[in-house]
């Protein structure tokens, strides 16, 4: 690094520290630009693979009301997806190119979707649990330093809150059914709970990026102690509703205000990272699959708008 | 790896939120023409009466100041402190003017 790249970088750094805003044409770190570029277009990623888990549910549908629920909120995910794209995309990236390292299964996107959702209580647990650890983790981003995924996480966390509540009620409704039902519930919780409690990456004393990404203003809190929030609001709801966490160490701590909840499988959590989770396979061909099938409808549009242009 | 001759351009939205507002900035968006650039924003900007108003722009047709051209640009006005009411003392009789 010269001295005039020192000198840019220092006064970055105390720039950001000040918690000031970042915005796509200002000089910016190498490695802050990848760390976005990384951490953004991944998090589009996983909003576009979040909706074959979901997608799978809206055919099957237990009433009509249910099923425009789950088509709004299976839009909303593309629609948070596009939204993240457009940020990743100021910082001087290719949509195309981004796609295509999801595509080929370079880049990655996050590990919960390749679960599988088999019943309708899924579509429960997924809202409740899924996008609420999904919130817990994004309303911090709403201050992060780079302006352009600030904004897009604003709208996001909007949007997400109705896909939790719209989750807890098919539960709750669920718990109010027969025996049946309300194991189906319970079912869909045990599945669902380790999972979710994943989301939040690996514990702090494991987690690669989390320093440099809190000293640049992305990240706000650690990986543990937004997973330990996720625990403490979480625990009551499923009791009010008469469903048990499926966690034998769960207990509430008198001297610390929170609760204690036993250790996660890491083995697991590795292994679903590293591509042999139940679902890793289908779901990225399935994306090949769409994007395939929709190449010509691509280049029909295009020659349309070409053909249109030279009318003119 | 894609051709990158195939893909859509990028489009800037800009959204009216409601009558008596500007257009506002809200991001970008990919679509052959710019009928589809509209229809496209409207999916994906206002799904929830976010707006009743849609401008879209080649984003290559944006002409943006440079970030390094800011000091010229608005430093300038610093010192013209003058310009502000608050310059003014006035007595407190008029202090309302």
């Amino acid at each position: 690094m010269n001295a005039t790249q020192e000198k840019l970088r220092e006064e970055f750094d105390a720039y950001v520290a000040k918690d000031k805003k970042i915005e796509p044409k200002d000089w910016m770190p190498d490695g802050y630009r990848k760390t976005l570029i990384r951490q953004i277009s991944q998090h589009a990623h996983s909003e576009v693979v979040g909706m074959l888990p979901e997608g799978n549910w809206i055919t099957r549908a237990p009433s009509l009301q249910r099923k425009v629920i789950l088509l709004a909120k299976v839009q909303d995910e593309a629609g948070h997806g596009l939204y993240l794209y457009s940020a990743a995309e100021t910082l001087g990236v290719d949509r195309a190119d981004l796609i295509d390292d999801l595509l080929s299964g370079k880049a990655k996107y996050s590990s919960i979707f390749n679960y599988p959702s088999l019943t309708w209580a899924d579509m429960g647990a997924i809202g409740w649990l899924v996008d609420g650890s999904a919130i817990m983790n994004q309303v911090p981003l709403c201050r992060c330093s780079y302006g352009p995924y600030a904004r897009a996480m604003t709208r996001v966390c909007r949007e997400e809150s109705f896909h939790q509540r719209q989750g807890y009620s098919i539960m709750m409704e669920l718990m109010k059914g027969t025996k049946d039902q309300i194991d189906m519930a319970q079912d869909a919780l045990n599945r669902w709970w380790w999972p979710s409690l994943m989301m939040f990456g690996p514990s702090d004393k494991n987690s690669t990026h989390s320093s440099q990404n809190m000293k640049w203003n992305i990240k706000r809190f650690s990986n543990d102690e937004l997973r330990q929030r996720m625990v403490d609001m979480t625990v009551p709801q499923a009791e009010l509703i008469g469903l048990k966490i499926p966690d034998p160490d769960l207990k509430w701590n008198e001297d610390t205000g929170h609760y204690d909840f036993g250790e996660i499988d890491w083995v697991e959590f590795n292994n679903v990272l590293s591509g042999n989770g139940p679902c890793n396979n289908e779901r990225l061909e399935a994306r090949n699959k769409a994007h395939d099938d929709g190449a010509w409808v691509r280049e029909a549009a295009l020659a349309y708008a070409e053909k249109k242009k030279t009318k003119e | 790896m894609s051709d990158k001759n195939k893909n859509w351009p990028l489009w800037e939205v800009f959204i009216r939120s409601r009558q008596g507002l500007g257009h506002k900035h809200v991001g970008s968006l990919h679509a052959a023409d710019a009928e589809m650039a509209i229809g496209n924003a409207r999916d994906v900007y206002t799904r929830r009466q976010e707006g009743v108003s849609i401008w879209v722009v080649p984003a290559d047709k944006i002409i943006a100041s440079a970030p390094e051209d800011s000091d010229a640009l608005f430093d300038p006005a610093n010192d013209k402190i003058y310009r502000h009411p608050t310059f003014y003392v006035l007595p407190d009789e008029v202090n309302h003017m």
